[in-house]
């Protein structure tokens, strides 16, 4: 059930814990998979994203990123697009797209086409030079997941990046999401608290318990490759959204500490 | 468009101080073209450049040990937190108590004379810059640290590209505050324990009543503080701009 398919794992949870006290979690992703994560508020999702970035130790069990263990630093070929806005107000958008390729061996001629691509695949042409406060919130946003694109990570971790922005700018910035998913073939691993977003944007979509958390199920959404935001009109999205909820709600609850108030059946 | 206020600021405060020469009279202080006209006259005078380089050079000296030991103490302080947190009240107390009163002790540790000036002027302008800069690393966004650890960046990078840039504005506030601390502090120093410089002159000026020279050496104190205060605070204002906090 935790399991890549096919056999070509990119990343591997063995018998994971640390804020999950319960039973030790276990997961594989697939090479070029698109995986979420939904669960509620306090059940581990952002740990279990720092573990396997490398920004947090297990208590036990092990992360290995292409056939190598993580262990205290983040490896190479791994991107990371936190909630907040990382991005830096003392550099302009041009300056914090480039940030981190100033630290690789990238030349700079071609570091420099990476970066005027990737402004204008994120439509920041006209920002170039702009700081980030004079940016709005979505755009900002677009600049942090560009400077973690412009890398070419082979896995990216995006910890609930359109968190911040409106229903709207949220689908349109999956849109161009699965656009960079197809285009540079890297394996995703999303967490988010929208039900929705998973469900369009992913291939399989681990959902989590209440602290201590655990997957309950992971469900396979079946969507082409070619999918896009117009799948949210589609019959098997409703059916699948609301399976979602069905399986978070008690959880939901449970973490809210309300279940009893509200009278849920669980 | 942009130096109008500032001019026009400058005009209603001379005509204010020309309104309150008229009430006040020759006794109280002296107006301001006779104050402009004397300070030429001694900026003229040989025996008046020492005591302005005297006090310059004390001040510099001041100023320097205030932002170097402030920044010192402001960085231990802002990256250990346990003991940031046990220093900053005892930071507040020394900024809030007149330290005046520690001038005593000054002049027994150092003496009548340069090194009691630069201790006293030093005195003052340390604790706004440690403060702001113990503050500033403190406050650098959590997530900023994450990123460079993403990129797995060398402290030396950490430092240069995230650090430093990220503190500057509200470490420059503080050397802003400090500077204008640390050159009251030196004038106080000159004006109750040296022989030489422009708070001694002050400080002769007012045992003799020259209002005059009062008034002319006030002046020069507050031409030299506005010239370096709007510089510092045009800095200031560039980066927090940038930084979208103000």
């Amino acid at each position: 059930m935790t399991g890549a398919e096919g056999g070509d794992a990119h990343v591997v949870l063995s018998a994971i814990t640390r804020v999950y006290e319960g039973r030790p979690l276990d997961l594989a992703l697939a090479r070029g998979e698109f995986f979420a994560v939904v669960g509620p508020s306090g059940c581990g999702k952002s740990t279990l994203l720092d573990v396997i970035a490398g920004l947090a130790r297990p208590t036990s069990g092990t992360v290995v990123f292409e056939g190598a263990r993580v262990e205290g630093r983040v490896p190479d070929g791994v991107g990371v697009v936190f909630q907040e806005d990382a991005s830096f107000p003392w550099l302009t958008v041009h300056d914090n797209i480039a940030f981190g390729l100033k630290y690789t061996s990238v030349a700079a001629d071609e570091a420099l086409a990476r970066v005027d691509y990737a402004i204008a695949f994120m439509g920041l042409t006209d920002f170039r030079t702009a700081y980030p406060a004079q940016l709005s919130g979505g755009m900002r946003q677009r600049v942090c997941i560009a400077r973690t694109l412009v890398q070419k990570p082979r896995l990216i971790l995006l910890d609930e990046p359109f968190g911040a922005l409106d229903q709207q700018t949220r689908l349109l910035m999956g849109d161009e999401l699965l656009r960079l998913w197809r285009e540079t073939g890297a394996t995703v691993f999303l967490i988010t608290h929208a039900l929705d977003e998973a469900a369009m944007l992913s291939d399989r979509i681990g959902v989590m318990s209440a602290r201590p958390g655990r997957f309950l199920e992971i469900m396979e959404t079946h969507w082409p490759r070619t999918r896009d935001s117009t799948i949210v009109g589609n019959d098997d999205f409703g059916r699948l959204t609301s399976r979602l909820w069905t399986q978070l709600r008690g959880e939901s609850i449970r973490a809210l500490g309300h279940a009893g108030a509200v009278g849920v059946n669980q | 468009m942009k130096w109008r206020d500032p001019l026009l600021l400058i005009v209603v405060l001379l005509l204010l101080w020309q309104a309150l020469y008229f009430f006040a009279g020759d006794i109280a202080l002296s107006s301001p073209l006779a104050t402009m006209r004397r300070l030429a006259q001694m900026l003229g005078d040989p025996r008046f450049v020492p005591h302005v380089l005297e006090t310059l050079s004390a001040f510099l000296q001041a100023f320097v040990l205030a932002v170097l030991l402030g920044l010192a103490i402001g960085i231990a302080l802002g990256a250990h937190r346990l003991t940031g947190e046990v220093a900053e009240p005892i930071l507040v107390a020394l900024y809030s108590i007149p330290k005046v009163t520690l001038y005593p002790i000054i002049l027994l540790i150092f003496g009548i004379g340069m090194p009691a000036k630069v201790a006293f002027g030093t005195i003052q302008g340390v604790v706004p810059v440690a403060l702001f800069t113990m503050n500033a690393i403190r406050n650098v966004n959590p997530v900023f640290n994450r990123t460079a650890r993403v990129q797995n960046l060398s402290s030396i990078a950490w430092v240069r590209d995230v650090l430093v840039p990220a503190t500057l504005p509200e470490i420059v506030t503080g050397i802003r505050v400090g500077f204008s601390l640390a050159l009251i502090g030196t004038l106080l120093g000159e004006m109750f324990g040296a022989q030489r410089g422009l708070g001694f002159l002050l400080m002769q000026a007012m045992s003799l009543h020259n209002m005059p020279n009062i008034m002319a050496v006030t002046l020069l104190l507050v031409l030299f503080a506005a010239i370096v205060n709007t510089a510092l605070l045009g800095i200031d204002r560039r980066l927090r701009r940038r930084s979208g906090a103000a």
